[in-house]
This record gives structure tokens, C-alpha cells and sequence, in this order.
């Protein structure tokens, strides 16, 4: 157990975000204004004051420490909030630095648990220095290792092992053909082709359409941002991945916490023979307090690479992996004409896999010992084609596994053994 | 274990109470009262061949809905085997849901007002799952209770970390 411990006092400024730049802009016009002698400033410098106050009182009541097994966060004035999340619980912790606080040399760190409801724990913000230990520090005790506390802990960062590394101008080129990519360009080609026609009109165009230019360009960005450099690494106490050019971000998956896997490969990519793997953890996609740039639904792996290179770290991320996967029977194609090439599914003992998609092709993996509950389904065209779907259900709120358009008998065994199969594989966890 | 078993040819399958079935009866029938007093309105009115055609729609109608009605109410059926529950449902789209017992988060039991007068409830068991569906509506309350009770005996003794 640890003594009450205050977030950085700077923290304050950094979680403004934008609004401490638009508030400092405000501050120093006003003051020019007031230096000059020709308006009144008083209103403006009550405003700010109260708000800096306000961000003082925030940062003086808000207190955190290691109680036993759990983290405590307590906060707030007027609604006091106490919150206490029981480590063996994490899903997975994350360091996010952002650029404002890169700038003070600040970092956050965010626990993820498995609850779909709830806070996120969050502490914004801490010194850089003290985030690793500390989230080092919160693994140790997630795994149970209680005995070793207050002993110093081995260097976590030299018994990294670093598997991959996507090159920049790999990313680059993916993003370029990716759809966002693609959309963007179309725009901005599309804007290019009016100026040189007539540029009158490409300056009103730019005008009016500044918001959908900023609207397509962003996702871009955002890709780039968070996926530049990824790096995965395997460390003792769980996946690392490690990103980005302005907002960086560190984040732990903790072993056996990896709800599904899947392999990406949009239409352009396969061309080039690229893919690209995420992983779905159990919780929710978005959590109070984080913006749309924030959001993870998954947690991309490799954001772009070849099919060996992702061969290599399924191998690391669900070993025995189904090698055959059996194409739906013929029949299929009058129900998902498009979808009918991609449909496959097969299993081992220990894992099932499925392939679906219709311009894009989309492979899950879901470990049998995930498997929350199996579902078979099936429609009134379905059922005249003699086809079912079985659904294998995960904790993961964004990677769905479907066992689609199978022969009845073939779903209905399906079911029989992946139930079967997924019983013993849970008991085997289990002791 | 076998196909057939898994599909519950051989389970013994538990049905929901026959009151929902009058229940849902009774919602059906209230809207073809509505559409014919509208028609008894219409025909009062004068328009007799528009009244009429509002008659014969809604005798149609309660008909289709009927079966639609007491077809559905037969589709529903749980089992408990011993590792999982089975919930299958639904004629058009019908499906049919393995939930092990040691996935389960929690249990859920509610009644509406309507149900509530049947002396009905509705069980739902959640698991981390978003997309697991295993609710089984129109459960006489004691049965409700013993489901209830059973379920979350079941479920702690089998109890399995995410």
C-alpha cells in the first residue's frame, strides 16, 4: 500500500487540450489590448482566472494511490467520485502521451478492464519518468506477484523483444490505397482538376468545402499518426506496441487477454500481398473522457505487412491455428453471391477460424477458451438453400465470428463440437 | 455428442407459460378491435363498401396475426443440460443459442405491467458477449424464480474468468 499521491500539478493545463491554446490566445490578446490603454480587459481576466482556478481546485482534490490489489482514483468536489479498480482485472494498460503534454514532458496512463459499463481508470497526467515504473509496477501486481513488491523490479525494457517494426514508407503507401486514402485523394485530385480549369471556382470550391477537405484528410492523419513506427514487442508481462509521430502511445496487452484476431486485406492491398492484423480486447470501445481520436475499437498489430510477417506473429498471438479452411457448399451463392470466394471456416482443438467479406477480405482467429456462447441462425432464404450460420460469440465488441451459409447438417455439427470442444478447452484454463 | 443432440431432438425442452400465448393474443386482438370500430365508424358514416373493405382487412389481418402469433409462441423452448443452457426461438429467422453456464455475468428477470397481470416474467442471461442472445420470455414467476436461482447456482460453480 502506497500514501495518497497527487496527478502532476501541470496536469490541469494539458487536459484543456485546445482550450488552454484558445484561452492563452485570449489572455494575450486582451492583454495587448488592455497594455494599449483602449478596452477595458477586467472581463476577460475574470474568465480565465476562474477557469485556471477551477483547474487548480480539480488537480488539489484529485488523489490516487495502490491500495492491496486495487488502484484507487478519488476526484471531484461537489460530486465526489471515488473509484477503485481491482488489478487482476486489467485487460491491458496503455501510456498516451500527447503532444501538448510531450511538450511538458507529461504522460497518461489508462487501465483498461473488461466491464462494457464504468470508467476507464485514467491518470492525467503524470511526469514521463514515473509512468513506466508505475505501469510496470500495476502489471506486476495484475499478475499477482505480490510477494515482490517493494523490490526493485527487473528491467522490464531490456527483456523486450522486439518482433516488428513497420517501416515508414510501407505505411505510407498503404495509407495512399487504403479506403480513406483513396477517398482523400479523390477529393483533393477532383480539386486540383477544378483549379486547373478554372481556378475562379477552385477558390470558392476551397471556400465552401474547407470542412469536407479537413473532413477526409483526417482519418488520413489520424492513420498516420497513430500508426506510424508501430512496434510490437514481446515482453514479459504482456504484448507492447508502441506508436506514433505526435501522440505517442505505449500500450501493454496482458497475456491470454486477447479475445480474437483478425487479418485485414482490402482489395488493393492483396495485389501487394498485404494485410493487416488486430486484436480485440474484452470492454468497450470508448470511454468517458476520450475523444474520437482516442477510440480503440481494436488494437492494430501490424497496420501493414506481408502474409508471412503476419503468419509469424499469429504464430505468437493464437499457436495452432486451423491450416485447411473448407469453402461453403455451392448453393451458397444465391445467398451471398459476392461474399461466396472469401467464405471458409475450420478449427483445431483449441481455436476456430472463419474468413468472410465481400470486397475485402476479413480471416478471424477466436481462441475456443474465449468463446462466450455459440449461436446457429438461420434465415427464410437460408433455410430453403438448406444453409445455416453458426455464430461464435467473444467478449471483443468489434471482431465477429460467423460460420456462414454452411450445409445444415454441417452447422448443426459445428455447433455439437464447437460447444464440445469449447467446454474442455474452458476447463483446461481453468485449473 | 451428436448433431441432433446439440439441436435438442433429444432434450428435454421446456416451453414458456401458455399465458403468454394469451398474452400475446390478447395484444393482437386489441389492434383488430381498434381497426374495427375504425371500420364500424366508417360504415356509421355512410361509406358502407369502405367500411366493409376495413372490415375484411382487419379479420385478415388478426388471422395472419394469429398465427404469426401462436406460431412464434410454439418456436420458443429452453433446456438445461448440464454444462450450458439452450434458448431456440423465432420462426422466420430462427435461431438457436448455446450459453455455458460459466460464461454468465448475470441473470435478469423482468416483467412489464401486462406481464406482470399474467403473472409472467422474462429471463435474460448475459454474458461478456454482446451479441449472446438467451432471454426466454413468458416464464411463469415461480419458474422464473427457479431458473433464476438455478442459473446462478450453475454459474458460480462453473464460473470462468474472461
Amino acid at each position: 500500500m502506497t500514501e495518497w499521491r497527487r496527478l502532476h500539478p501541470l496536469s490541469p493545463i494539458v487536459r484543456g487540450g485546445r482550450a488552454t491554446i484558445a484561452l492563452g490566445t485570449v489572455l494575450l490578446v486582451s492583454l495587448l489590448a488592455g497594455g494599449r490603454g483602449s478596452k477595458d480587459s477586467t472581463p476577460e481576466l475574470v474568465i480565465v482566472g476562474s477557469i485556471v482556478a477551477l483547474g487548480f481546485v480539480s488537480w488539489l482534490v484529485t488523489r490516487w494511490r495502490i491500495d492491496g490489489d486495487d488502484l484507487r482514483i478519488e476526484s471531484g468536489v461537489l460530486r465526489r467520485q471515488s473509484l477503485r479498480f481491482p488489478l487482476s482485472q486489467v485487460q491491458a494498460i496503455d501510456i498516451v502521451r500527447p503532444g501538448l503534454a510531450r511538450i511538458f514532458g507529461l504522460a497518461e496512463l489508462r487501465l483498461r478492464t473488461g466491464g462494457s459499463s464504468g470508467d476507464t481508470a485514467r491518470l492525467a497526467y503524470l511526469a514521463a519518468h514515473e509512468a513506466e515504473p508505475l505501469r510496470d509496477r500495476l502489471l506486476t501486481l495484475a499478475t499477482g506477484a505480490r510477494a515482490h513488491e517493494g523490490t526493485a523490479a527487473p528491467e522490464p525494457a531490456a527483456l523486450e523483444h522486439v518482433l516488428t517494426t513497420v517501416p515508414t514508407g510501407r505505411l505510407v503507401a498503404s495509407v495512399l490505397i487504403s479506403d480513406v486514402g483513396i477517398l482523400a485523394e479523390a477529393v483533393l485530385v477532383a480539386l486540383i482538376v477544378t483549379a486547373l480549369l478554372s481556378p475562379r471556382a477552385a477558390a470558392g470550391v476551397i471556400g465552401a468545402g474547407a470542412v469536407w477537405i479537413f473532413a477526409v484528410l483526417t482519418p488520413v492523419w489520424r492513420r498516420f499518426n497513430q500508426e506510424y513506427r508501430l512496434s510490437l514487442a514481446e515482453a514479459p508481462d504482456g504484448l507492447r506496441l508502441r506508436s506514433g509521430l505526435i501522440a505517442l502511445s505505449a500500450e501493454t496487452i496482458r497475456p491470454g487477454r486477447v479475445q480474437a484476431v483478425r487479418m485485414v486485406e482490402p482489395l488493393l492491398w492483396r495485389a501487394l500481398g498485404w494485410c493487416r492484423l488486430e486484436v480485440d480486447l474484452a470492454g468497450k470501445q470508448r470511454s468517458k473522457g476520450e475523444g474520437q481520436a482516442e477510440r480503440r475499437p481494436l488494437r492494430t498489430v501490424l497496420p501493414v505487412g506481408s502474409r508471412a510477417l503476419a503468419e509469424e506473429l499469429l504464430e505468437r498471438i493464437v499457436p495452432d491455428r486451423p491450416p485447411v479452411q473448407s469453402p461453403p457448399p455451392r448453393r451458397a451463392l444465391w445467398k451471398s453471391p459476392l461474399r461466396y470466394r472469401m467464405l471458409a471456416w475450420g478449427r483445431t482443438g483449441t481455436c476456430v477460424a472463419t474468413t468472410s467479406g465481400r470486397i475485402r477480405r476479413v480471416t478471424v482467429w477466436a481462441p475456443l477458451e474465449k468463446v462466450q456462447s455459440l449461436r446457429r441462425v438461420q434465415g427464410p432464404l437460408q433455410r430453403r438453400l438448406r444453409l445455416a450460420t453458426v455464430h461464435v460469440d467473444t467478449a471483443g465488441r468489434s471482431v465477429h465470428a460467423a460460420i456462414r451459409d454452411r450445409d445444415t447438417a454441417e452447422a448443426d455439427r459445428a455447433l455439437a463440437e464447437l460447444s464440445d470442444l469449447a467446454r474442455t478447452a474452458r476447463r483446461k484454463k481453468g485449473r | 455428442m451428436s448433431a441432433e443432440e446439440v439441436r435438442g431432438e433429444r432434450e428435454s425442452w421446456r416451453r414458456p407459460s401458455p399465458r403468454l400465448l394469451v398474452l400475446r393474443r390478447l395484444e393482437v386482438s386489441a389492434l383488430a378491435l381498434a381497426a374495427l370500430i375504425a371500420a364500424g365508424v366508417l360504415a356509421a358514416l355512410g361509406h358502407t363498401a369502405v367500411g366493409l373493405a376495413c372490415l375484411g382487412g382487419a379479420l385478415v389481418l388478426g388471422l395472419g396475426a394469429e398465427r404469426f402469433v401462436s406460431r412464434r409462441f410454439h418456436a420458443w423452448g429452453y433446456a438445461e443440460r448440464e454444462d450450458d443452457l439452450l434458448v431456440r426461438r423465432g420462426v422466420l429467422f430462427s435461431r438457436l443459442s448455446v450459453v455455458p453456464y460459466g460464461r454468465m455475468q448475470f441473470i435478469d428477470v423482468t416483467a412489464g405491467p401486462l406481464e406482470r397481470s399474467f403473472g409472467l416474467a422474462t429471463v435474460r442471461m448475459h454474458t461478456a458477449a454482446a451479441a449472446s442472445d438467451a432471454r426466454i420470455p413468458g416464464l411463469d414467476r415461480a419458474e422464473a424464480a427457479r431458473l433464476r436461482d438455478r442459473l446462478a447456482e450453475v454459474g458460480e460453480a462453473q464460473a470462468a474468468g474472461l
